[in-house]
């Protein structure tokens, strides 16, 4: 009987219905970040990113089951985020940076 | 003491007639525990994707903060209309392959042929569609190389800096090469989709065992994403100027 209901947990899928709910909100928010592209908002970079990092974190959880899978595939999901944010952040940091001191060849 | 016997025998039968489709390999314990190591590798092939992708986007950061005034001009040159249109299409292509992947989960054989076909089917318009973007943008003569701008389509400002202008051609240069390596991921997706096809119409999943699809779904939406954040970095640069 436990082996069973251990069955049943590890096969708990999303429905249709939650596959449609972020197609949903994904056209939503497709039609959103074209709309405020036109907009100034003074922060039009800072908000298409937002979007973009919303839609993605919803493919990301919902059509490719990270939210229904164990522990260790958050691990390995993170820890291609983590080596992403490593890769642009210290290269931006690089770059940014390179004009504030006064040192020949920077 | 026998029956006993005989009943452990039974269940043990019963046990390993589950596994008699043949999907199991002879090093894993059981199905479930194949399925995910599968999906655990195909977690790390992305990983490294991330990071394949990952260096073009840190190359694209940096240039495009160095003179960002120059990306928003070549920007303009882009059709946002068929870049949303596209969009469209390849979010709705992610929502029929995970309803390719459940048609699997279900043992639906017909939805999963009919999602995979469906998914194809949206893939290659999105391919069309950017095949004719490049079309559009060959004949306005932007094709980084000698010949760059040579119909004049891109006007500078007379604030713009030599090295400004020359950037204009980097955006460019970033543009292809992104939304190419894009498209090439998705030319191999759909291969995949199409090998998938044949053989769920034989009946190859189930249930019982439908890892192709899970994993080709995790691929197929991992391309969607880098979609996610190509669409607005290339198409919306400062649109509202």
């Amino acid at each position: 009987m436990t082996d069973h209901t251990a069955a049943a947990h590890e096969h708990e899928h999303p429905t249709v219905r939650a596959y449609l709910m972020v197609y949903a909100a994904l056209m939503v928010l497709l039609v959103a970040t074209v709309g405020l592209a036109f907009l100034d908002l003074h922060v039009n970079f800072l908000v298409s990113m937002i979007i973009a990092v919303i839609k993605a974190t919803m493919v990301i959880l919902i059509f490719m089951h990270v939210r229904y899978n164990e522990k260790l595939v958050w691990i390995f999901a993170g820890a291609s985020l983590l080596w992403l944010i490593i890769l642009l952040g210290l290269t931006l940091n690089d770059y940014q940076t390179r004009g504030w001191l006064n040192i020949l060849g920077k | 003491m026998s029956t006993h016997e005989v009943s452990a025998r039974e269940a043990k039968h019963a046990h390993g007639h589950e596994h008699e489709s043949g999907h199991l390999a002879h090093h894993f314990e059981t199905l479930d525990q194949q399925s995910k190591s599968a999906t655990l590798g195909m977690w790390t092939f992305l990983a490294t994707e991330v990071m394949f992708f990952g260096g073009l986007f840190g190359g694209y950061a940096v240039y495009r903060a160095i003179n960002p005034e120059s990306f928003a001009l070549a920007s303009r040159q882009l059709n946002v209309a068929l870049g949303s249109i596209n969009t469209f299409f390849l979010l709705t292509s992610s929502l029929t392959m995970a309803l390719a992947v459940h048609a699997g989960q279900t043992s639906n054989r017909k939805g999963q042929v009919r999602f995979l076909l469906l998914t194809m089917l949206l893939g290659a318009t999105f391919l069309g569609i950017k095949a004719y973007e490049y079309y559009e943008e060959f004949e306005k003569g932007l094709i980084p190389g000698l010949h760059f701008n040579s119909k004049g389509v891109l006007q500078f400002p007379t604030s713009f800096s030599e090295l400004a202008v020359r950037r204009t051609q980097l955006f460019f240069i970033f543009y292809f090469f992104m939304t190419g390596l894009h498209a090439t991921h998705m030319v191999i997706g759909l291969g995949v989709l199409g090998t998938l096809a044949v053989l769920a119409h034989r009946g190859h999943y189930s249930e019982e065992y439908y890892t192709p699809l899970e994993l080709s779904g995790l691929y197929w939406h991992f391309v969607d994403i880098v979609w996610i954040f190509l669409f607005p970095l290339l198409y919306l640069i400062d649109l509202h100027k």
